[in-house]
């Protein structure tokens, strides 16, 4: 081969459906949960736990649990090494309740024994004697009460003048949202043991390595670097394995610490909802100005309440996201959005694929649907006037520069769905009556300018003599497909097989802090440190090479034999961004991606229940580069926020979850899925890895309105609040209500 | 919950023999005292069917089935599948067709699948969702796992068709 050859020779690995390098041990039953570790010496776990909304602990007596068979400890708060608080945002959260419990499930004790039973014994004789207290257990108590954990503002001029202006339509409603459970078919789990070095190895099944490594630390009062966290195979995570699994985490360190053992706390699906993490219920008042002529949004004022529950934790940044995106993809030039996360004594709430979003997104795009009736506008006309383009700018001040794609996946939507039938048909009459529904969305790509330090990414790329390389990084695989879709960027920049690559579970020790798998952020921004490391090492390849065109196997071989070095660390700073949180402005991500759903479903006017015929996931992320696991991810996203809008329904009575299975909390099964199809659009982002942008979360966030807007087609009734259960679809047919 | 009841059983082909604890479901046997960690854990309800193991050929829920209702029985867990190294059809259909992402439900769905080709080689979609319908996914928003069941009925649907036993 000669040198020309040679220099044109092409990969082309990236947007190829390669298969999963993970998929062949999930297949076998061969890949290792945190579950499925043990260890000689290990001790079991369990947790005495608040059966009290709120309420003084007048005493804890764990005298008879510390004398049942096999208990090597019950430790209460005084045996926590340190201040016994959880880092997030702040510090807020307490690792075992001290004189006051918060919230039902919150935990009080904790226990290892020698076998899941005997801890579970244990943990239930621990006697905890309470003096009740009476709880904040609605949004509507906790905003009376001004119990504000955190809040965001953004009051520009001129609002009120265009809500007196005769000229424009207003239009004002309430829109409530419900829970949503992560559902995650793993539950949260740690287990941690002793090192060699009088440090600690945190096994758990989470997206943030960094997080339980601080998390542990913290509460060990050690050094960061004296805790290993390591990154279990997780199943499943969509936000549920963000900030949550650190208390596990904690609690086992705890264990470890006073028994110099390995401890492992699996929490049962029970425990896993009453003390875990959910999506902020929400209440949001949204009012509008448009002008009557011409259909332009010429103002909004947005009153926005997400519950967090009892503690911080991560709400005041999933809030932020919420406040960013409250009005929709569309031109506003002028806003006011006052959001408020409100105390109640709840469990605390966190991250969910979305971030706060969908629950904005059900309001904004109802609230739109409701404009553009009132116009007598067709909504999708209605979103053509107003929606951004490249050179806009959003409502918090953002100027588009690129890597806009919203009206060009609209289209693809609209065409797939055949928008052009449905859109002036007259309402069905009988008792199986149909409508198509569209809804549009854009999600700021990662953490932008609340991440800070959080946002960069990292990753080590190391070759062996023999051609195989391996890489670590500070993200994980959490089954959004990371392995396959950093391997496939690090082949095509190394200009080597795609076979060549291996890849370790995420370690703490292993890479600089690479920040969290979180906010759709690994793609981009740890693919753009693999670009990065690759690029470097790709380039010392060629330069050994010079005119030689020796094939990659060759070339390594002959590099390590002449001392060239054969690693790399890749290190990204993510894109600046910035946000001043006293006007509520800035150019707060660095780049958005763009989504269209659209819904046509048939509801059954006897019993109430929705049946969705075709589901059409529209997404615009810029270079697709595994198309397979896009439309995975398409799918998955959807069928959740499927769930979220016609299923998922969690009761809650003076602070418990009644429906803490899943037997009781119903997500979508084989037989509820419909028809969905995925369709992209690329508008390739200059700064990402191939022109990648961000994607797993977006699918979840417009899925509802456009699901509650195809029900408005078919039946003639708008839903204000999720989720629209058949209870509810069925009063509304036969009294007219529709806040259910 | 001393270990005092000895089960005999057949364990993915083998004549197997243990004292167990007679307390326990047979879910925790396979993982805790044969240590066959693919068989999960999800709801411990027989509602996620991510535990799925062959008993007698059928598929059952093991967290719903006390270890001693094995006795005498035959076995077949996940790691049972992939004789001598080689994936199922079922199993290399949902490799193929990218239908795995986080994997917890992955043993158990293959189990009903396989489960289901025993009894209906020539499945329609409806008949793989109604089959499918025990086993929860909370990734995929099961599309893929649809069309890689399909994919294996056909395959050896064709197989055995070039074998010369038509259908």
């Amino acid at each position: 081969m000669s040198s020309s050859e040679c220099a044109i020779r092409q990969f082309d690995i990236v947007g190829d459906s390669v298969l999963r390098p993970d998929a062949p041990s999930k297949l076998t039953g061969q890949a290792r949960y945190v579950n499925d570790l043990s260890f000689p010496g290990m001790l079991h776990a369990a947790v005495t736990r608040s059966t009290m909304a709120k309420a003084k602990i007048k005493r804890i007596d764990t005298s008879r649990a510390k004398a049942m068979p096999g208990v090597h400890a019950v430790l209460t708060w005084e045996d926590v090494p340190s201040d016994n608080c959880i880092p997030l945002v702040s510090c807020d959260l307490p690792l075992l309740a001290k004189d006051q419990v918060d919230y039902y499930g919150e935990g009080i004790a904790l226990v290892a024994a020698e076998t899941v039973e005997q801890a579970q014994a244990a943990a239930r004789a621990v006697v905890v004697e309470y003096e009740e207290l009476s709880p904040v257990l609605t949004i509507e108590e906790g905003f009376a009460q001004e119990w504000f954990l955190t809040q965001f503002h953004l009051d520009e001029d001129g609002v009120d003048e265009e809500f007196a202006n005769p000229d424009n339509l207003i239009t004002e409603d309430t829109y409530i949202t419900g829970y949503q459970e992560h559902a995650y078919l793993e539950t949260n789990g740690a287990l941690v043991m002793p090192d060699n070095y009088g440090g600690y190895i945190a096994f758990s099944s989470m997206q943030c390595p960094f997080y339980v490594q601080k998390g542990v630390a913290h509460i060990l009062s050690v050094d960061y670097q004296k805790v290993r966290a390591v990154q279990t195979v997780t199943g499943g995570g969509f936000g549920g394995k963000e900030d949550a699994p650190s208390t596990p985490a904690c609690m086992a360190a705890v264990l470890c610490y006073h028994t110099q053992r390995p401890v492992k706390l699996i929490l049962s699906r029970e425990e896993d909802f009453d003390s875990m993490s959910k999506r902020h219920p929400s209440k949001v008042v949204f009012k509008s100005a448009v002008d009557r002529k011409t259909g332009l949004i010429k103002a909004v004022d947005v009153l926005h309440l997400i519950n967090c529950g009892a503690y911080l934790t991560l709400s005041s940044i999933v809030m932020w996201r919420g406040f960013l995106h409250a009005v929709g993809p569309y031109k506003v030039p002028c806003a006011r959005v006052h959001s408020y996360g409100v105390g109640t004594n709840t469990v605390p709430n966190g991250a969910f694929r979305g971030f706060g979003q969908p629950q904005v997104c059900f309001v904004d795009e109802t609230h739109w649907n409701q404009v553009a009736e009132k116009l007598r506008i067709d909504p999708l006309e209605f979103r053509r006037r107003n929606m951004l383009h490249v050179g806009d700018t959003t409502v918090n001040g953002q100027y588009l520069e690129e890597s806009v794609g919203l009206e060009q996946i609209l289209d693809k939507v609209e065409a797939e769905i055949e928008y052009d039938k449905w859109k002036d048909r007259p309402q069905d009459t009988g008792r199986y009556r149909q409508g198509v529904g569209i809804s549009l969305a854009y999600y700021g790509v990662s953490l932008g300018a609340n991440g800070g330090a959080l946002n960069n990414g990292s990753c080590n790329v190391v070759i062996a003599a023999d051609g195989s390389v391996v890489i670590g990084v500070g993200t994980v695989e959490m089954g959004q497909g990371m392995i396959t879709v950093l391997s496939q960027i690090a082949a095509e920049t190394l200009k080597c097989p795609l076979d060549r690559i291996n890849f370790i579970s995420a370690e703490t020790g292993m890479v600089p802090e690479g920040g969290p798998t979180v906010a759709s952020r690994t793609t981009m921004i740890t693919g753009r440190a693999v670009v990065e490391a690759c690029a470097n090492l790709r380039r010392r390849l060629d330069e050994f090479q010079g005119e030689r065109c020796l094939e990659w196997n060759e070339l390594v071989r002959a590099c390590w034999v002449a001392g060239v070095q054969l690693s790399e660390a890749g290190w990204v700073v993510a894109p600046k961004c910035h946000f001043d949180a006293k006007t509520g402005k800035g150019s707060s991500y660095p780049v958005y991606t763009w989504c269209a759903n659209a819904a046509k479903v048939t509801v059954d006017t006897y019993t109430g229940e929705v049946h969705l015929d075709k589901f059409v996931s529209g997404n615009e992320v810029g270079k697709v580069i595994n198309p397979s696991l896009c439309e995975g991810q398409a799918q998955g996203g959807a069928l959740q926020g499927i769930g979220y809008t016609l299923y998922e329904d969690m009761q809650i009575r003076n602070g418990r979850i009644l429906n803490n299975n899943l037997s009781t909390y119903i997500i979508p099964t084989a037989m509820d899925v419909p028809d969905i199809v995925p369709v992209f659009a690329e508008e390739p982002y200059s700064w990402g890895p191939y022109g990648a942008k961000g994607f797993g979360e977006t699918p979840m966030v417009p899925a509802a309105p456009a699901i509650s807007q195809a029900v408005y087609k078919a039946i003639g009734v708008r839903f204000t609040e999720l989720p629209l259960t058949p209870e509810k679809v069925w009063k509304a047919l036969h009294t007219g209500e529709n806040h259910g | 919950m001393d270990k005092n009841y000895r089960l005999q059983f057949t364990l993915n082909g083998r004549p197997t023999e243990a004292m167990i604890d007679p307390s326990a479901r047979l879910l925790d046997v396979l993982r805790e005292d044969f240590g066959l960690t693919g068989t999960k854990e999800g709801c411990g309800k027989g509602e996620c069917g991510a535990c799925t193991v062959f008993m007698d050929g059928k598929a059952v829920d093991s967290c719903l089935v006390m270890a001693i209702q094995a006795q005498g029985h035959n076995i077949i867990t996940i790691e049972g599948m992939a004789a001598e190294g080689r994936l199922d059809s079922v199993q290399e259909m949902l490799l193929q067709e990218g239908s795995v992402q986080c994997g917890y439900c992955i043993p158990g769905m293959v189990m009903s699948a396989r489960a289901l080709l025993n009894r209906n080689p020539d499945p329609t979609l409806d008949e793989v969702k109604y089959a499918m319908s025990g086993n929860l996914c909370r990734c995929t928003g099961y599309h893929k796992i649809f069309k890689a069941v399909l994919r294996a009925a056909k395959i050896e649907r064709e197989a055995k068709g070039n074998n010369g036993h038509q259908r």
